[in-house]
């Protein structure tokens, strides 16, 4: 194995006069480019305007996320996991401290699950209008639907930051529970938010959902078939846009997802269309399973008391977590050999694995519709490269 | 020019500046940044944009694809040694003057990652920096703080004379040294023209009593 930081060498390809005479031309898109949602680049060559291969190039963003971790205690990676997918880090907390609880064999308190629900479905709000608003910004329709979602997206972060001093780096969980409780008034301001965004997303059905430019730019582009859907593990809203009704929430019914009645939202094309119209149905069922936690929340405590944070030695032994995050399946697969930092930390990130299938999506398109596939597989590069 | 004579010439609809202020007033509030997001920092970047924050209320909300036509960089998240050459190449392409905000931890040091042994220390190793911004990301009302200020050396800064932008000077280069990726490391790891590790003063008579105390 080499040691050097030379990016690996995909593939030299010069233009050259195929059999039928035709000139191919390479197309480096990105790192810096408006579209590729932070530093993400694609190799595309293309025969006039139609994409014939592409590669993506990763790692401009790789923090090292995995490597530290290892150095650190089980805790002192809590903060780390918000950075992953910067626009959800309560999910991303979410999801690490479910693994940790596994490996270490710790019950939640009944109020901390019901927090947990509540502000995870919050993120899934706000992550799914943003998503929408950023494929609306890389098609062209610059700027309206992105204020939108930015406009209700404040009103979610000023939840959040009223609850964990943060706007987007919450390092809100805890092993065996939350971190802290709700504050005076939280509730009501958050049902009041909740109540309101229905009509903001019906006010962004009315702009988008039946527009002539929109769906001419996004049906039957970049159609991902069930069967590839599913060979190549794709998660989330992506797999289920193409029919594959896999929701981690029904399947694994952690926390306490079997307590509350939601819908799983279905696409039956499975191209660009399709996942926008499942993000923006999903959005609806997150609403209700938020009223449904707000109606039903316990009083209690919000951390198990047995629990210890310092000297953490969870016993010799591995575990995997899993939750559907707003990208798909979240996982974090821990290896602990007794000591206070973890052996072996990786994670599952759904950016990168549903990723992974951008060649197959774009093979045969035009350019400008790489973007708009691009936009809608929803990928965030702290995830990707970590 | 004489203050009352100025006052005078305004009663009667004259306006007289001169060239200077003129030439400040467009710059400072027309200051047009560079398309371009690193990390999360760049999320709170867009937030700072969006409806609540407003950053066009400065002047400032044309972002700019293209470095060619961008006067601002706003380095904002964690520059990796694989990005590190592209910052570099992007700010070389800006036209002068121009000037680097370095938004959040990241930026600055490395942040929560400086022990990483992909990130770099700082991106102010590459190129100069003009407005430092912590945070985690830093909130909206830092970065349009941190503009405030950037407004303000622009408007202090002259065509001649000392307070001259630093292009103006002979002698300064526009463009910084592009790293290349070496064998372990960027190659040079730093600019030491613009970057020198801070040296911990030792004094010499301390040295022979530092085991007695």
């Amino acid at each position: 194995m080499s040691t050097a930081t030379h990016p690996t060498a995909h593939f030299d390809l010069q233009p050259t006069d195929g059999p039928g005479k035709e000139q191919l031309l390479e197309l480096s898109m990105g790192p810096q480019h408006p579209s590729t949602h932070g530093v993400f680049r694609m190799k595309v060559v293309l025969d006039g305007e139609r994409v014939v291969r592409l590669k993506p190039v990763f790692g401009y963003l790789h923090r090292n996320h995995e490597k530290i971790a290892e150095s650190e205690t089980y805790l002192g990676s809590m903060p780390y996991t918000d950075r992953l997918d910067y626009m959800c880090s309560i999910t991303n907390n979410w999801a690490y401290a479910l693994a940790v609880e596994k490996l270490a064999g710790i019950q939640v308190p009944e109020r901390a699950e019901y927090l947990r629900v509540i502000t995870g479905e919050l993120t899934r709000l706000q992550n799914h209008a943003c998503l929408i608003g950023f494929l609306m910004q890389d098609m062209g329709s610059s700027g309206t639907p992105l204020m939108y979602a930015f406009r209700e997206r404040e009103k979610i972060l000023d939840l959040f930051e009223s609850l964990t001093g943060a706007r987007m780096m919450c390092n809100y969980m805890r092993f065996g529970g939350c971190r802290v409780d709700l504050p005076a008034g939280w509730l009501d301001q958050a049902k009041k938010v909740v109540a309101d965004f229905p009509r903001f997303l019906d006010e962004y059905e009315q702009l988008l959902v039946s527009n002539e430019i929109l769906m001419d730019r996004t049906q039957d582009v970049g159609v991902l078939s069930r069967e590839l859907a599913v060979s190549a593990g794709i998660s989330g809203p992506m797999a289920r846009a193409s029919g594959v009704d896999y929701d981690i929430r029904k399947v694994d019914r952690y926390s306490i997802y079997d307590r509350f009645t939601f819908r799983v939202p279905l696409g039956s094309h499975g191209d660009v269309y399709d996942r926008f119209m499942v993000r923006l149905l999903e959005m609806r069922e997150s609403v209700s399973i938020l009223e449904q936690a707000m109606r039903d929340i316990p009083s209690g405590p919000i951390v198990d008391p047995k629990m210890k944070i310092r000297g953490f030695r969870p016993k010799p032994g591995e575990a995997y977590g899993r939750i559907e995050a707003p990208k798909g399946e979240l996982g974090f697969y821990l290896v602990s050999d007794g000591s206070p930092n973890p052996y072996r930390y990786r994670v599952r990130p759904p950016s990168l694995i549903n990723l992974t299938v951008l060649e197959d999506l774009c093979v045969g398109r035009n350019v400008a519709d790489i973007v708009a596939i691009l936009g809608s597989i929803d990928i965030v590069l702290g995830e990707v490269d970590r | 020019m004489d203050e009352k004579l100025k006052n005078e010439l305004s009663k009667q609809g004259i306006f007289t500046t001169t060239l200077q202020n003129l030439y400040n007033w467009g710059r400072t509030n027309s200051i047009w940044p560079l398309n371009f997001g690193l990390a999360c920092c760049a999320i709170e970047m867009i937030a700072t944009t969006m409806a609540r924050y407003d950053m066009a209320r400065f002047g400032a909300e044309v972002f700019r694809p293209s470095p060619r036509q961008a006067d601002l960089m706003i380095v904002a998240g964690t520059v990796t040694k694989k990005m590190a050459p592209l910052v570099v190449r992007l700010y070389n392409q800006m036209p002068e003057p121009k000037y680097v905000i370095s938004m959040g931890a990241c930026a600055i040091s490395g942040g929560p990652f400086k022990q990483g042994y992909n990130v770099l220390k700082g991106i102010d190793r590459f190129i100069p920096v003009d407005i430092y911004i912590p945070g985690c990301p830093p909130r909206p009302e830092a970065l349009l703080d941190a503009f405030m200020e950037l407004q303000k050396k622009i408007d202090e800064q002259t065509l001649t004379g000392e307070k001259r932008p630093r292009h103006l000077n002979a002698g300064e280069p526009s463009e910084f040294v592009v790293p290349r990726y070496g064998a372990h490391d960027l190659e040079p790891t730093k600019n030491p023209n613009l970057w020198k590790a801070p040296l911990v003063q030792i004094s010499q008579a301390g040295t022979d009593e530092s085991g007695s105390h």
